[in-house]
């Protein structure tokens, strides 16, 4: 028989310690339902996602029921529409309101794919798609966007970073009586994944086949837990052990979850993403694993090592336990959606240049941070450039989601509600980049882009 | 195929009577039980054959709250525990 103590193992961890699936996203390739009429284009999108995810809710939560383990989001990524709109031409914004209502009827909580891929440079659709961003998330509600400005292979798209700057702030501007969540739907990535199933930064890239089926699995909680039975001698190298083998117990139920989903669905299993997911619920903060690694708190020196081990740990764990390993896997770090990240920003012992040094490390970027509304739009973009720069040089995913808090000013706090839970606008550095930023270009690739 | 039922809770006359009860109304044959009482705490596990099952998972789930109110009950395919604590 199985071993009792594992049994109430697993139970802990689903029950006390919000061991969960973070998400079963279906990416589904557009490619298919170009049409040089824009409408008749959006009617295909329609169609096509209707017709491959109608069952995805069901089967979700038939699994849930299946295993005892709750599955927090169903969520749908689509190719990029940017493509889409370059072959038809048109208002963009038609095929948004075509996805939010496939999402809505499907009855998935996300719909990731308002996207654009322009590290190297603007095809017409690509600009037509960027600036209609703001608008497009305002009159929407589960459409989620983003827009990848840089790549180690290609540099920096100097230009599309100036263009985001204002996009982010415009997307705030427009839904400032909803808590500016615009922005909070909006990522600017720079190595974007192509097979991601988080939120808001999914997309389909278009080297994926036709339909997918990719797992998102966390449990920041369950780490967290495992780490606070170690004994205060433990020294590093078992902290980092406990971590891996924690990993390697979560991302089995993933893989789990996926292979069932797969095939139930009827479309390959993708990949898992092993990320560490947290939410502003007690006990599922990332912040808090380091803090029980040994920091007094979340944001003081020792933060990023603390961090990068986490983050290599996690991934080791996770690689064996898993078939296929993707998107961004590691420790995501959103200031507003973690209860001991919101802690330390309110009490100031996190800044946003300690946030930009632990992207450095851990698996995505600046991500749920809360900047005064007054913000320019060249400071703005001069924060997407930065953190491009730290994704070009090492490799590595790097994401900008920041949301300007129309009216409000350093100190006070936003709160969005539910998983994107609330936090206190940041500071920032008031002096001005912005020749920097007019000057646009391409920050030319790297060295490392050389490996042929 | 098998599932796993948990209960969990205050210790009272006839619990296992009413789970293996309720398995037998549901065609699910019992396998293996294990029982523990610490301290009025019962924690009992339970490894159930489901291949000939009348009713799914969830609603065996249900029929065991109803016919043993206030304990916390876990039914789960056995996949899971497998997947997580064996390679």
């Amino acid at each position: 028989m199985i071993n009792m103590n594992d049994i109430m193992e697993t139970i802990t961890m689903i029950q006390e310690e919000n061991l969960d699936i973070r998400t079963i996203t279906m990416g589904i390739s557009l490619l298919d339902c170009c049409d040089s009429d824009i409408d008749r284009s959006c009617q295909k999108v329609y169609d096509k996602i209707y017709r491959c995810a109608k069952d995805l809710v069901k089967t979700g939560e038939e699994i849930e029921k299946k295993y005892g383990i709750p599955i927090v989001n169903k969520r749908i990524s689509v190719t990029p529409i940017a493509m889409l709109a370059g072959a038809s031409g048109g208002d963009p914004v038609k095929y948004a309101k075509a996805l939010d209502k496939a999402a809505k009827e499907i009855g998935v909580n996300f719909i990731g794919g308002y996207s654009a891929l322009v590290q190297k440079g603007f095809s017409p659709g690509d600009k037509a798609l960027i600036e209609s961003i703001p608008r497009a998330l305002e009159e929407t509600d589960f459409v989620c966007s983003s827009v990848n400005v840089g790549s180690t292979k290609t540099g920096i798209n100097m230009d599309a970073v100036k263009l985001m700057g204002g996009v982010v702030k415009e997307a705030a501007a427009r839904t400032k009586d909803r808590q500016c969540i615009g922005a909070a739907k909006l990522v600017v990535f720079c190595n974007a994944p192509e097979d991601n199933p988080f939120m808001a930064g999914a997309f389909h890239g278009p080297g994926e086949p036709d339909c997918v089926i990719n797992v998102g699995v966390s449990g920041p909680g369950v780490v967290r837990s495992a780490l606070s039975k170690m004994p205060a001698e433990a020294d590093l190298t078992e902290i980092a052990d406990k971590i891996k083998k924690t990993a390697f117990k979560i991302t089995r139920v993933g893989q789990l979850v996926g292979s069932e989903a797969s095939q139930r669905l009827g479309v390959p299993f993708g990949i898992i993403d092993l990320s560490l997911a947290p939410t502003p619920a007690v006990g599922d903060s990332v912040a808090h694993i380091l803090e029980e690694i040994g920091l007094e708190q979340c944001g003081t020196h020792g933060t990023t090592a603390a961090l990068a081990m986490l983050n290599d740990a996690v991934k080791k764990g996770g690689v064996m336990a898993s078939s296929n390993v993707g998107g961004l896997s590691g420790a995501f770090i959103p200031v507003s959606e973690d209860a001991g990240m919101i802690h330390a920003a309110r009490d100031g012992v996190l800044s946003i240049e300690k946030l930009e040094a632990m992207t450095a490390v851990c698996s995505v970027g600046l991500d749920m941070i809360i900047i005064p509304g007054e913000t320019p739009e060249e400071t703005i973009s001069a924060i997407i450039a930065d953190e491009a720069a730290i994704g070009m040089v090492n490799s590595k995913t790097t994401a900008v989601r920041v949301i300007p808090a129309v009216g409000l000013a350093e100190g006070q706090e936003l709160d969005f509600g539910g998983l994107l839970g609330n936090g206190p606008v940041m500071k920032l550095n008031t002096k001005s980049p912005a020749k920097m930023i007019n000057r646009g270009g391409r920050i030319p690739a790297p060295l490392q882009s050389l490996k042929n | 195929m098998k599932a796993v039922i948990t209960v969990i809770g205050k210790d009272m006359v006839g619990i296992l009577a009413k789970v293996s009860g309720t398995c037998a109304d549901a065609n699910a044959n019992v396998v293996e039980v294990t029982q523990s009482i610490l301290q009025d705490y019962f924690a009992m596990i339970m490894l159930i054959d489901i291949e000939h099952m009348t009713c799914g998972l969830e609603e065996l789930k249900n029929k065991l709250e109803e016919n043993v109110p206030s304990m916390e009950i876990h039914v789960m395919h056995e996949d899971i525990f497998n997947s997580m604590h064996r390679i």
